[in-house]
């Protein structure tokens, strides 16, 4: 069974959206680390930082040992941090896919945007357990 | 450590006693070097001829390989590798050959390259072959170019090339350092390319579809004719990876259903040692308007006389001199051993071998993905055993144990927890037999004890590796 957090939002490809205030903190879940298995590698150009990208949008990758995926942005905003730790130690999104995994942070352009994600009861049902 | 370097087993003095006392004159080596060329902390390593033998029989021991057991790694076409191919490529003749040899010294080995384009050409349907590109992955960039040059000539701006989801991980790599941009193409619920994603997908942009065919599943793609057709209408070319040729020598010609462009590779389908094995060879044949642009030189015959031919339209070479020429040896020896009749018995065998395989698993209870009929390779799907917290990973290391060599796993990616088999036809039936016995073992164990399969393997010399910690540090150099 994999872990999925009540208090955050989902996408259908296993982005997880926390969101305090205007500031959203994106990461992958708990089923999605389970299915890279060890990841080894996360391809997220600095360059977006200070952008503006749309929901759906592609912000990079992650790399695992048997397989790559890409990383969609769960709603609009500014990227506004990238994790550090994370790019340089990039096994805490296995270890901790909901705290120190974190992988970006956005300024949240229209929170409208975040009906249409899924909550954590539509995200189990959409994994399956 | 499981065993020591030979440099361990040094020790000074150590040396071969039928070898007698030394007969020449002895020099000292600081009067006959200058100083700033001697290397004043390099050993020679001293060890006995037994010690050698001892340490290399012990090394081949702890790894295992064809000459052991089942190899059925899926895609690999790890079939047996004629002992008589070795012997061949030993030849004096051949191994004394220096590559800056003039033309008319080295008439045989030109013979050899141009008799094994001929029988390629015959083969594929294509009207030329260069043997130049070192592996598969190699051809397919050098086709890539090939293609993109093409174009360039004709002014026609072309940046997308195609390719379905179910392909190689090389192809969309070629792609990319040929600097194409690759669009997937999605794959339709039987496993083969979803012609109406196609046909959304195709425009005047469209360079060429990368095409494996019999796919990475396994499954002939029946609308390959129709698919060629769809993008020729577009003036778009067709590539082939040839990496599946051993499902159909001798029965199908991609040339004849209007590949324009393809790779072979010789280390799979004509038997040469590959993967730690040896190098390889990823041949590219072409359609005339393209040969061309083949990678220089060509080679020739005219009259009696071979030569090297070079075009002004070629992207120039992809490999040093010609190739990988001792795989052409081992490659040309196998092809004229088997002949076209013995091709068609090879790829016939393969596709039974595959076949019985398949069914025989399906009857004890694994499936694979999709339905449809295959050919060389299937592709299991053990999503069923997450239940258990069982993985494909694990079952490839539980094969371990019981002396197989793992299937290729997580490849096709459309496909969760794959398990890609391909017998190829010289496994004898016994083997396959014994593959089904195993396997239908490691599922009981599952359900019985699945810690055993979780913590698998436990009789090889190392255990899991860390492979997570392999790629976030690599480290390829011994210090
Ligand atoms: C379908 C397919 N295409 C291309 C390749 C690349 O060939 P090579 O390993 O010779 O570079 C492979 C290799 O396994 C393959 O399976």
């Amino acid at each position: 069974m994999s872990l999925v957090l009540e208090n955050l939002y989902y996408t259908k490809t296993h982005e997880w959206i926390r969101v305090e205030e205007d500031i959203g903190i994106v990461g992958i879940t708990d089923f999605a680390q389970k299915e890279l298995q060890d990841i080894v590698y996360f391809g997220i150009d600095e360059s977006i930082i200070k952008k503006e990208l749309k929901a759906g949008e592609k912000f990079g990758y992650v790399e695992a040992v048997k397989t790559a995926a890409d990383l969609y942005l769960p709603v609009s905003g500014e990227v506004l941090e990238i994790n550090k730790e994370l790019i340089s130690n990039p096994a805490i999104a296995n270890q901790d896919p909901y705290g120190k995994g974190w992988i970006l942070k956005i300024k949240i352009k229209d929170k409208e945007e975040l009906k249409s994600l899924l909550n954590s009861e539509d995200y189990k049902k959409h994994i399956g357990e | 450590m499981l065993e020591k370097l030979l440099k361990e087993y040094s020790k000074r003095g150590k040396f071969n006693d039928y070898l007698g006392e030394i007969d020449v004159e002895k020099k000292d080596i600081e009067k006959i070097i200058p100083q700033n060329l001697l290397r004043k902390d390099f050993e020679f390593i001293e060890v006995s001829e037994i010690e050698v033998i001892r340490h290399f029989i012990r090394l081949s021991n702890l790894n295992y390989h064809l000459d052991k057991g089942i190899y059925p790694l899926g895609s690999c076409t790890m079939k047996h590798n004629p002992k008589v191919n070795e012997e061949v490529s030993s030849y004096e003749g051949f191994i004394f050959l220096h590559p800056l040899q003039k033309e008319e010294d080295i008439q045989g080995a030109l013979k050899l390259m141009y008799e094994l384009i001929y029988f390629l050409k015959e083969i594929s349907g294509m009207d030329y072959v260069s043997l130049q590109p070192p592996a598969g992955a190699s051809g397919e960039l050098t086709s890539m170019l090939v293609i993109k040059k093409y174009f360039m000539d004709k002014k026609e701006d072309r940046k997308i090339v195609l390719i379905p989801d179910s392909a190689h991980g090389t192809n969309p790599a070629s792609v990319t350092m040929a600097g194409f941009i690759c669009q997937t193409i999605k794959s339709n619920s039987e496993g083969m390319v979803d012609l109406d994603d196609l046909k959304k997908n195709l425009s005047e942009q469209v360079a060429c579809l990368m095409i494996t065919n019999p796919n990475t599943l396994g499954i002939f793609e029946k609308n390959i004719k129709i698919i060629i057709e769809e993008l020729h209408r577009y003036g778009a070319l067709v590539y082939l990876d040839g990496a599946n040729l051993n499902a159909y020598c001798g029965i199908h010609r991609p040339g004849d259903v209007g590949v324009d462009i393809m790779h072979f590779n010789l280390h799979k389908t004509f038997s040469t040692p590959h993967g730690g094995g040896g190098p390889g060879a990823g041949p590219v044949g072409a359609k005339s308007f393209l040969v061309p642009y083949l990678p220089n030189p060509k080679i020739e015959k005219e009259g009696e006389r071979y030569y090297f031919k070079y075009d002004k339209e070629s992207i120039g070479k992809t490999a040093s001199f010609y190739g990988n020429f001792n795989v052409f040896i081992k490659a040309y020896t196998y092809l004229r051993m088997n002949g076209i009749k013995g091709l068609k018995k090879m790829s016939q065998i393969a596709v039974l071998n595959a076949n019985y395989l398949r069914k025989r698993l399906e009857e004890i209870g694994f499936s694979c993905e999709y339905k449809t009929s295959t050919l060389h390779e299937f592709v299991l799907t053990l999503k069923d055993f997450k239940r258990k917290d069982i993985r494909a990973l694990d079952i490839a290391k539980r094969l371990l144990d019981y002396d197989c060599h793992a299937p290729t796993i997580y490849f096709p990616l459309i496909v969760p927890e794959a398990f890609m088999i391909e017998p190829t036809e010289t496994e004898p039936k016994e083997e396959l037999d014994r593959f089904i016995s195993v396997m239908k073992k490691i599922k009981e164990e599952i359900e019985e004890n699945p810690n055993l399969v979780k913590e698998a393997p436990h009789n090889t010399p190392v255990k899991r590796l860390d492979e997570g910690k392999a790629g976030r540090e690599l480290v390829v150099k011994w210090d």
